[in-house]
């Protein structure tokens, strides 16, 4: 077992790093089919793991590789912790990275960095596979900086733009705002349970929450909530959460596969996953589940109205996945922890698709990513066109397809939940539905129906994509509408997950529901006479009306709607309040702090001020050193005089 | 009658004088030279007096030792006199500063 787990593990890293040195040795073909070939293996041995862990009787199954350091009472080690939670992960990150792989030999086709990027997206694979086989926080952080540093390296990808270094650094410093909180939260963990170890900490949890601090004189704050809020800090860095989501759509500078893997699909739904890999933790704390849901339900809805105004294809396809993050989160915070992996699930596969019929349409249109000098693209790239409406129509829950299901029972989960703030949350998370289809049929009608609005040279161009870039689509497109129907009954009402993840709140509203599912066929049919189906419907005769009857209507209502447009179009102001008060404060105090307390008080003062005050000195005291013997003798002789003196008259 | 005091008296006195000899005087190396014998000279006074109004042998036998090194002292100080001049064509304490800063 361990055997196969390493080679999982280590066969993306050894490929990675066997690309990136032998970059210009290697040619083009030797370097996909090797990153290629391990990602694929990889994914095939995860799945052979998914396997026993579900029929082979795996259990949960904790294997240590070997300890890495020791410092007094504790015991830091590598190694890995396989139950069905970190097996599904495993499945999930390699498919779509496998997916990705194929993708990026159509994509990056005519790119100089080609190498480079597949050096990059595999040493990615064993970075977000170090973080979900992990079976200790320690290994868990280190995935998560590591997956941190390849997301920083690959929206900075195309380097020589100015854009793309400001975008990377911008996701850098928000992800390292989030990583102080989590990095505190580990601590907290250290400090209450004196270990790292996951099943051990677990074990230990009921007895933490009888602990906790003092945090002043009158805020007495219990252990798991404060050690499951500053977990959470983390996650919010890392899964784009309000208010430290403003790298995400910074982060669509990079290439579009790698939107797909890293900004979609896998390394922002690390948080999610951490949270529900806490699971015992977070459940002992209300109040931290609380903040969960409130931040995740307002995410939800929030930034899916961002995404309404968008005009970058990416964009909104980003938006639209912060938006699905915060149901992600919502469904951690209402307690149903499996919904919210199952939504992970789903969303990885359809929102993936979406990014690459993206790109699709990107390469087709020559790197022109304006949605409003689109349209009618149906005709020519009908596989893209398929595949990106089945991705479409997941992504707004239409019944039957894999978002559906998910997201609805997020939703009832949220609005059963007796989580502090759920009604909030509940409503929220159900308008965000209505969001949802605007966006997403705002955004394929623009770019696939109505009349042609490109230049004359692009549209004699216009073609379908080569088929490494459209197998990749067919393959994401199968289990965005299917794989929910398949999965509902395991995964969000089926105890799948067994110890794995465990609400000890006692409410999960999961296990209610599940008394009333009758399988997913009742699902699927009972899902046309739900609200979630009413404003799909609503919003999707909007978009309708808006954008194929009327096609000038938009911008009357623009016009009508002023403010409001402003405000979205400014994405809610946060951005400029982020990027100019808080990154243009701290650098106007940090070259304030340089001009005056560097260069004025250290360098001039403390620095520079002692030798001056030195050479000043001795200049003064060079004169008694006069060369004249006597002088020295008469020097001598006083000073004897006076020290006997003193010895005597004391 | 003469008692411990005249002794003591004689060699504050040439030590005073051998004092003031190094500080007064500006001219010639030799002479500091034979300051300096003399400083010991009074000391070595010092301790005869002392040993022969104590009673005790030891002092004189002090004395032994630092004429001893008083020779050894003379011997080579006037060696680096002798390459000093060489060097210099000048026995002149006033002109001797090559130590100042």
């Amino acid at each position: 077992m361990e055997a196969i787990l390493l080679v999982i593990l280590l066969g993306p890293l050894v490929a990675s790093a066997i690309v990136l040195l032998g970059q210009n040795q290697l040619s083009r073909k030797v370097v996909h089919s090797l990153a290629i070939a391990a990602v694929f293996v990889s994914f095939c041995l995860s799945i052979y793991v998914l396997y026993l862990s579900i029929w082979g009787g795996l259990g949960v199954h904790e294997e240590i590789v070997y300890t890495w350091g020791v410092g007094g009472p504790f015991t830091f080690s590598i190694g890995f912790l396989i139950d069905r939670l970190s097996a599904l992960m495993m499945c999930i990150v390699t498919f779509v990275s496998f997916a990705v792989h194929v993708y990026t030999i159509g994509y990056m086709d005519d790119d100089s960095g080609y190498k480079r990027f597949f050096g990059y997206i595999a040493l990615f694979t064993f970075s977000m596979l170090l973080l979900v086989m992990a079976n200790n926080f320690m290994q868990l952080f280190m995935g998560w900086e590591m997956v941190g540093l390849v997301s920083y390296l690959l929206i900075g990808f195309w380097y020589q733009r100015d854009s793309a270094t400001f975008a990377s650094l911008k996701a850098f410093v928000v992800n390292r705002v989030g990583d102080f909180g989590f990095i505190v939260g580990i601590a907290g963990v250290l400090f209450f349970a004196g270990t790292l170890n996951y099943l051990d900490v677990f074990a230990q949890a009921p007895a933490i929450a009888n602990q906790g601090l003092w945090v002043t004189a009158h805020q007495y704050v219990s252990a798991p909530t404060l050690i499951s809020i500053l977990l959470f800090v983390g996650a919010m860095g890392k899964s784009a959460q309000i208010p430290l989501h403003t790298w995400l759509p910074g982060s669509m500078e990079g290439p579009t596969p790698i939107s797909a893997l890293i900004h979609a699909a896998t390394m922002v739904t690390a948080g999610i996953f951490m949270v529900a890999r806490c699971s015992p933790l977070f459940s002992l704390s209300p109040t931290a589940m609380s903040f969960v849901l409130i931040v995740g339900a307002t995410g939800a809805f929030f930034m899916g109205l961002i995404g309404i105004v968008q005009t970058d294809i990416k964009q909104v396809v980003a938006y639209s996945t912060i938006s699905q993050l915060g149901y992600m989160t919502a469904a951690l915070g209402a307690g149903a922890f499996a919904g919210g992996i199952f939504h992970l699930m789903t969303h990885a596969t359809f929102k993936a698709l979406l990014f690459l019929g993206a790109g699709s349409v990107i390469i087709a249109m020559h790197h022109e990513q304006d949605m409003r000098k689109m349209g009618g693209l149906a005709r020519y790239m009908p596989i893209t066109y398929i595949t990106f409406l089945i991705g479409g129509l997941a992504l707004s829950a239409f019944p039957g397809f894999a978002g559906f299901f998910s997201k609805d029972a997020i939703i009832d989960a949220v609005g059963m939940s007796a989580t502090p703030g759920a009604t909030y949350a509940y409503w929220c998370v159900l308008l965000g539905a209505l969001v949802t289809t605007i966006y997403t049929f705002r955004m394929i009608f623009l770019t696939f129906h109505g009349k042609p609005r490109m230049d004359e040279h692009t549209k004699s161009h216009l073609k379908e994509s080569p088929w490494v870039v459209t197998f990749p689509l067919i393959l994401l497109a199968i289990p965005s509408a299917v794989l929910g129907g398949i999965a509902v009954k395991w995964l969000a009402f089926g105890d799948f997950f067994g110890s794995s993840i465990v609400n000890r709140a006692g409410d999960a509203p999961l296990s209610l529901m599940s008394e009333e599912f009758h399988g997913a066929w009742q699902m699927f049919v009972h899902g046309f006479s739900t609200w979630p189906f009413f404003l799909f419907v609503i919003g999707f005769v909007l978009c309708w009306v808006f954008y194929i009857w009327k096609p000038h209507w938009p911008a009357i209502l623009q016009s009508k709607l002023r403010p409001a447009w402003f405000a979205l179009d400014h994405k809610l102001f946060w951005d400029d309040l982020e990027v100019g008060v808080v990154m243009e404060g701290s650098r106007r105090l940090g070259s304030a702090l340089w001009r005056w307390v560097d260069d004025g008080l250290i360098d001039a003062v403390a620095v520079n001020g002692t030798a001056r005050a030195i050479g000043l000195g001795s200049r003064v005291i060079r004169h008694i050193q006069s060369g004249y013997l006597y002088h020295y003798a008469f020097v001598m002789v006083i000073g004897l005089a006076v020290m006997v003196g003193w010895l005597i008259w004391r | 009658m003469i008692g411990l005091y005249h002794y003591l008296g004689l060699g504050g006195v040439i030590f005073a004088i051998a004092m003031a000899g190094i500080f007064i005087n500006r001219k010639n190396m030799v002479l500091l030279l034979m300051c300096i014998e003399l400083m010991l000279l009074a000391v070595n006074i010092n301790f005869v007096a002392f040993s022969r109004f104590s009673g005790n042998i030891d002092g004189q036998v002090f004395v032994f030792f630092i004429l001893t090194v008083a020779a050894a002292e003379a011997a080579v100080g006037l060696a680096i006199l002798v390459v000093l001049f060489r060097n210099r064509r000048s026995i002149n304490v006033e002109e001797i500063n090559r130590l100042k800063g």
